[in-house]
């Protein structure tokens, strides 16, 4: 053979670091056709592909890549589809490292095949094109509620749509797409690839009712018993967001990621005045956490003007919980890290701002039950850094106001509903999937949720 | 949309609405508050559930324009509509036969106190009701709260009708008289709902207030609108908006309520100089 393996990833072109630390578009700009066969044919379309295994949804990764190297972009993006109902989503957010490509086999020698980049190729291919026709079976009569319009819902509600079910989403916010819309930043996701894919769920026949606050405008008991639904699939996700303990965190000028992203990303505080929300961003801020949450937290308030950003985390470089590409992103846009750091109290000014943070040192031990080597403070580290806003992104607890108000859902220790694997919740005719189950976790992960309930929905209504 | 069935213009700058809400109305309660968002760029902003009527699917709101989207609110009329309106949101008010409560409403304040008024009258408590507003152009509803309690007291700041002082001074004047007073219900600003709870503490009176912090969703998903009470974080919106007023950490609200301060001025600045979003 002549074909030349490269051993690295085609590189996708992205906005240069400098330019795009001030501006809200997105980063990666995506490979062109040319690239895109250039780096499918680094495929080696291997029999027992592990790839596939990776991938919480299994889609079938060789089949797809074979398609692109044949130009093919239609048939690889139904192929896509099969399995996967939002993958210009998850061609940009999953954690590829973690899944797909951490089992390509070319991993082993050099750079694992970029699924991700192809997915997303393939998935804008198709929306620059405009969407074919998705075939939706004849009606059955059955109505499904569908509570949150998050990844889980969003996959759930269009798979029963298509087995021909009625099906109703209700969202709190005004916006549908979860934190798809309120939590992921424009630069990463642009929202109107969110709002694509839900236009085609409309297609689909599913009817999204915003404003819709389930547990107090409507309780799932009511949509059971008195609106006349079959079934219901709860995804309302982990939006309740923890906070440290620490003295301060009160103080004005300390944000919870949720509300820093939310003002930014749903109300688009980055267009203040022109847009009514305001966000206050000072020239000093720390970001405490090292996940997917933290990286967009930081790297929006540099966006927003911040001179100098932080990310105070705990453990070191090797256990920060976010996906590779974005750790990477942070620092060439001059991110700085603080590792093995951890805030012990927020030190405010006479007039109740923030103005500096006083952390202690620490050093890695003996790996906990997570397998990960615990923090141990070192004493008499104390140090104080100045800062004027502290964005705390340590992660998120499931959102209580479904559970509290469903007559027989039972929760486990940290608020999540218990769901078996398909969704089961402990009430009849009442499933569950996403983040309200597992904690938070990631976009693939609450789709294949969804999907899973779907088909367990779909068994269920057929045999009622 | 969420169309605008009635306006009335109560005093200068504070308007009532009704809106049409049908999902809302059937379950609002005394002491809840909606979320609005007036159009596509708008701000999400609280407003308490001043009355409701359930078989016309009618939610009442009393607002005062203090900033940029009141005053754009203000702007509406009937026909009109905002685009987003949900609700019920917040814990109702919590609603037993105590005995004898007084119900303070002060400024805007007015309108939230009186369903919850309502609803104590219903519960078979003898009601007696304050209200006061900085001049007499400024009280609204003195009849429909009169007809709610056993008594009404009302004060004017200025002293431009019935009386002189605020409401904290008619308070005294009740506990004052001797009577057992079971439970104290204030809603107004800030500095007034403090003043009131001081007032009732000595006496260990049970005192409400009704906190109105800066908010963004009105689920619990932002913190926005954290609160000390007894030394305990706790979110307005989901926990709230009643807590027990000799708990609340009020400085810690007033300082938080000032965060866009700036923001806010300049936001107001840019809508007078244009013509709202022309
Ligand atoms: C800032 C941020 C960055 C992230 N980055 C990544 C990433 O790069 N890659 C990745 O894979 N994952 C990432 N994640 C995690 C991922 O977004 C979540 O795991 C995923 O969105 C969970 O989906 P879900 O459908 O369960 O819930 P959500 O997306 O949380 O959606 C839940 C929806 O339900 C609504 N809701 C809640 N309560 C009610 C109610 N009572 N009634 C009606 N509606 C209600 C909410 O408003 C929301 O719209 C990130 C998360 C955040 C916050
Ligand atoms: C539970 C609750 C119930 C309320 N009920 C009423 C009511 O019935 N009638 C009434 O007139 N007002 C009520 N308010 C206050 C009302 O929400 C604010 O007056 C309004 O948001 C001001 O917006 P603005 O743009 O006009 O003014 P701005 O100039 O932007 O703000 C004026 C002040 O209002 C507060 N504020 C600003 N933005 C918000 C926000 N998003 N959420 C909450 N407060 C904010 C701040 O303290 C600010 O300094 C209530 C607030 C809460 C939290
Ligand atoms: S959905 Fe995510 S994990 Fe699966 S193949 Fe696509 S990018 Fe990889
Ligand atoms: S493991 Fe890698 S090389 Fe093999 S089929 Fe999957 S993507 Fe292609
Ligand atoms: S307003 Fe967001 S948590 Fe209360
Ligand atoms: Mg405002």
């Amino acid at each position: 053979m002549a074909f030349d393996r490269p051993t690295k990833k085609y590189p996708m072109p992205e906005q240069d670091p400098v330019a795009r630390a001030k501006n809200f578009d997105e980063v990666a700009l995506g490979y062109d056709l040319e690239t895109a066969i250039k780096e499918a044919q680094r495929c080696l379309d291997c029999k027992k592909p592990a790839c596939k295994e990776g991938c919480p949804v299994e889609v079938d990764i060789p089949d797809f890549i074979r398609f692109i190297k044949a130009g093919d972009i239609d048939s690889a993006i139904n192929k896509i589809k099969g399995k996967n109902a939002l993958p210009a989503v998850c061609g940009r957010v999953c954690p590829q490292e973690n899944q797909c490509e951490g089992r390509c086999v070319l991993g082993k020698k050099g750079e694992p095949v970029g699924i991700g980049r192809l997915e997303r190729f393939a998935a804008d291919y198709e929306l620059a094109k405009g969407t074919q026709e998705v075939q939706v079976a004849p009606p059955t009569g059955k109505k499904v509620a569908v509570v949150g319009s998050g990844p889980a819902g969003l996959t759930c509600a269009a798979d029963l749509a298509r087995l021909g079910h009625k099906v109703t989403i209700f969202e709190a916010l005004h916006v549908a797409g979860g934190v798809l819309m309120y939590g992921i930043p424009e630069f990463r996701l642009p929202k109107r690839i969110v709002q694509r894919e839900i236009e085609n769920l409309t297609k689909l026949g599913v009817e999204i009712k915003t404003n819709a606050v389930i547990g107090k405008s409507l309780t799932v008991d009511e949509l059971l018993e008195e609106e006349g639904y079959d079934a219901v699939f709860v995804g309302t996700g982990a939006g309740l967001p923890n906070f440290m303990g620490i003295p301060g965190e009160n103080l004005n000028g300390v944000y919870s990621a949720n509300e820093f992203l939310t003002r930014t990303n749903l109300m688009k505080a980055y267009l203040f005045p022109e847009y009514d929300t305001p966000i206050k961003v000072g020239e000093k801020v720390a970001v405490l956490g090292a996940g997917n949450v933290a990286m967009d937290a930081a790297r929006t308030a540099l966006r927003l003007g911040a001179k100098e950003v932080y990310i105070v985390y705990r453990r070191s470089r090797n256990e920060m919980p976010a996906r590779l590409e974005e750790i990477h992103h942070a620092e060439e846009e001059g991110v700085k890290f603080m590792l093995l750091t951890n805030p012990t109290r927020i030190i405010g000014d006479d007039k109740g701002w923030v103005k500096a943070m006083e952390c202690l040192k620490y050093e890695l031990g003996e790996p906990d039950e997570s397998g990960r080597r615990s923090p141990v403070p070192i004493p008499g580290s104390e140090f104080t850094i100045e800062v004027d806003t502290v964005v705390v992104a340590i992660g998120q607890s499931p959102n209580p106001l479904v559970p509290r108000t469903t007559r027989g859902l039972e929760v486990g220790r940290k608020g999540n509903i218990i769901a078996d694997e398909n969704g089961q919740t402990t009430r009849e005719g009442v499933w569950a999937g996403g983040d309200i189950v597992t904690g938070a976790a990631t976009v693939i992960k609450a789709m294949g949720a969804g999907k899973k309930a779907a088909k367990a929905i779909h068994e269920y209504l057929m045999a009622k | 949309m969420y169309k605008i069935l009635k306006r009335e213009d109560l005093a200068p700058s504070i308007k009532l609405f009704d809106i049409e809400a049908p999902m809302v109305a059937r379950k609002a309660q005394a002491g809840q508050f909606i979320i609005l968002k007036i159009d596509e760029k708008g701000e999400r902003i609280p407003l308490t559930i001043a009355d409701f009527d359930r078989e016309k699917g009618l939610v009442t709101i009393i607002f005062q324009e203090v900033g940029k989207t009141t005053k754009q609110l203000g702007l509406l009329g009937e026909g009109d509509a905002v685009s987003d309106f949900v609700g019920p949101l917040g814990i109702p008010s919590h609603i037993e036969k105590y005995g004898r409560v007084v119900c303070i409403g002060g400024g805007v304040g007015i309108a939230p106190i009186y369903p919850i008024t309502r609803a104590l009258k219903e519960a078979g408590n003898e009601v007696i009701g304050i209200i006061g507003a900085r001049s007499k152009d400024y009280l609204f509803w003195e009849e429909k709260m009169r007809a709610v309690t056993d008594e009404l007291l009302v004060t004017t700041d200025d002293g431009s009708y019935v009386r002189k002082g605020f409401v904290t001074d008619v308070l005294k004047e009740v506990i004052d008289r001797g009577k057992t007073i079971n439970l104290v219900v204030a809603i107004g600003p800030l500095p007034m709902m403090k003043a009131v709870a001081e007032v009732t503490r000595p006496y260990q009176i049970k005192t409400i207030v009704s906190l109105n912090s800066i908010m963004v969703d009105g689920t619990g998903m932002c913190g926005a609108c954290r609160v000390s009470v007894g030394g305990q974080t706790k979110f307005v919106c989901v926990d709230g908006p009643d807590f027990d007023g000799h708990l609340v950490d009020f400085d810690e609200q007033m300082r938080r309520a000032k965060i866009y301060q700036d923001e806010e001025k300049r936001a107001l600045l840019k809508f007078e100089e244009g013509c709202g979003r022309c």
